[in-house]
């Protein structure tokens, strides 16, 4: 990986792969939207207001099912918790300068993608590098939901659907080189994958919501390794396997 | 369908404003790096862990709303792909549409031949 800065434009840049994925998961969102009977202009402000995938659609299927305020606010909670281990991971990783204000605007960029990306770099990140790594694909999920909520069934239904996975694909790209270089980040994905899997088929441990599956794995598995292979850099800046 | 509108937006405040306060009081509360090694070896290995069990076996389903065997094979066929791709260190772009393109087409296939 060249040793470029973390640029805003680098940020941006970054982000475009992000942004392209979204596109299509935020697209299939906007179609959900307004067959299920919601104006346009409220499923673009719910994309751009919550920016999450599986919480703004599980939040919208409750308002379209005249859910509660109270099953709304829970249901939006359990699934979103997650984004607290990836605000609470991120805050070691920015640069202890950053300002209130900057936490406070870029914190609501967090998703799961944005967040790999971050992660993966090898410097400190910078609220430069951070707002541009959030602009782009704050861009494609509303661009996304809006084409998806005008343009409802534009697509094949084929081509929908594999576009489906294209956001896995990403994740794939992400854990799969640094678990081929380091040993304990391979079997955080091992135990990950086998302990998720569990859930999704287990008896009793199959009635658990998927949000609450993720922070179990997550806080399981990372706390094994963190006990059976500690890491041991002081604010160096290589992570344990880095990213090549 | 017509939903009462003041509800709607009311429960999408709710939803938006639930959501911004768990991502932004980690961020705002740990300024400093957190010095216990044992903390500082859970928060990297974090990223690694939410993202393998968002992955597994989520993707195995992603392809279809009604999941359908047909489905899970172009899945399948898009993991594999998926997993030789990175293998390669190929970027997050090209991983993410080789694993598409292969889902598709083993779609397009899979229909031929249950016709």
């Amino acid at each position: 990986m060249e040793q470029t800065a973390l640029t805003f434009r680098k940020g941006l840049k970054d982000g475009m792969p992000i942004c392209l994925g979204y596109l299509s998961v935020s697209f299939a969102f906007g179609i959900m939207a307004t067959q299920g009977g919601l104006p346009v202009w409220v499923a673009l402000l719910i994309s751009m207001t919550n920016l999450t995938s599986a919480g703004q659609v599980a939040g919208t299927q409750l308002i379209l099912a005249g859910g509660t305020y109270v099953e709304i606010a829970v249901t939006t909670f359990i699934i979103n918790i997650r984004y607290m281990l990836m605000s609470l991971s991120l805050s070691q990783k920015v640069e202890s300068r950053m300002t209130n204000l900057e936490r406070w605007v870029l914190a609501f960029g967090i998703t799961d993608e944005i967040f790999a990306v971050a992660i993966q770099q090898k410097e400190e990140v910078n609220a430069k590098y951070l707002s541009g790594l959030v602009i782009t694909p704050y861009v494609g999920w509303a661009l996304g939901t809006l084409l998806g909520a005008t343009a409802t069934g534009l697509l094949p239904d084929s081509l929908r659907n594999a576009l489906g996975i294209a956001i896995y694909g990403m994740f794939i790209a992400i854990i799969i080189p640094p678990a081929c270089k380091a040993k304990p980040i391979a079997m955080v994905v091992l135990l990950a994958t086998v302990l998720s899997c569990c859930f999704k088929w287990l008896p009793i441990l199959n009635q658990i919501s998927s949000g609450w599956v993720i922070i179990i794995c997550a806080v399981v598995v990372s706390a094994y390794a963190a006990a059976r292979y500690p890491i041991d850099d002081e604010p160096a800046p290589e992570k344990a396997g880095g990213t090549g | 369908m017509t939903f009462d509108l003041q509800r709607v937006l009311l429960s999408v405040a709710i939803m938006a404003v639930v959501t911004y306060i768990i991502r932004v009081l980690p961020l705002a509360i740990f300024k400093k790096k957190i010095q216990n090694r044992f903390i500082r070896s859970f928060l990297a290995y974090v990223p690694y862990a939410v993202l393998a069990a968002m992955t597994f076996p989520a993707i195995l389903f992603s392809t279809a709303e009604a999941v359908t065997v047909q489905s899970v094979v172009s899945a399948a066929a898009g993991l594999l792909v998926a997993l030789v791709l990175a293998y390669k260190d190929k970027g997050l772009l090209t991983v993410a549409v080789g694993a598409t393109a292969a889902a598709f087409l083993v779609e397009q296939i899979t229909r031929i031949f249950s016709v």
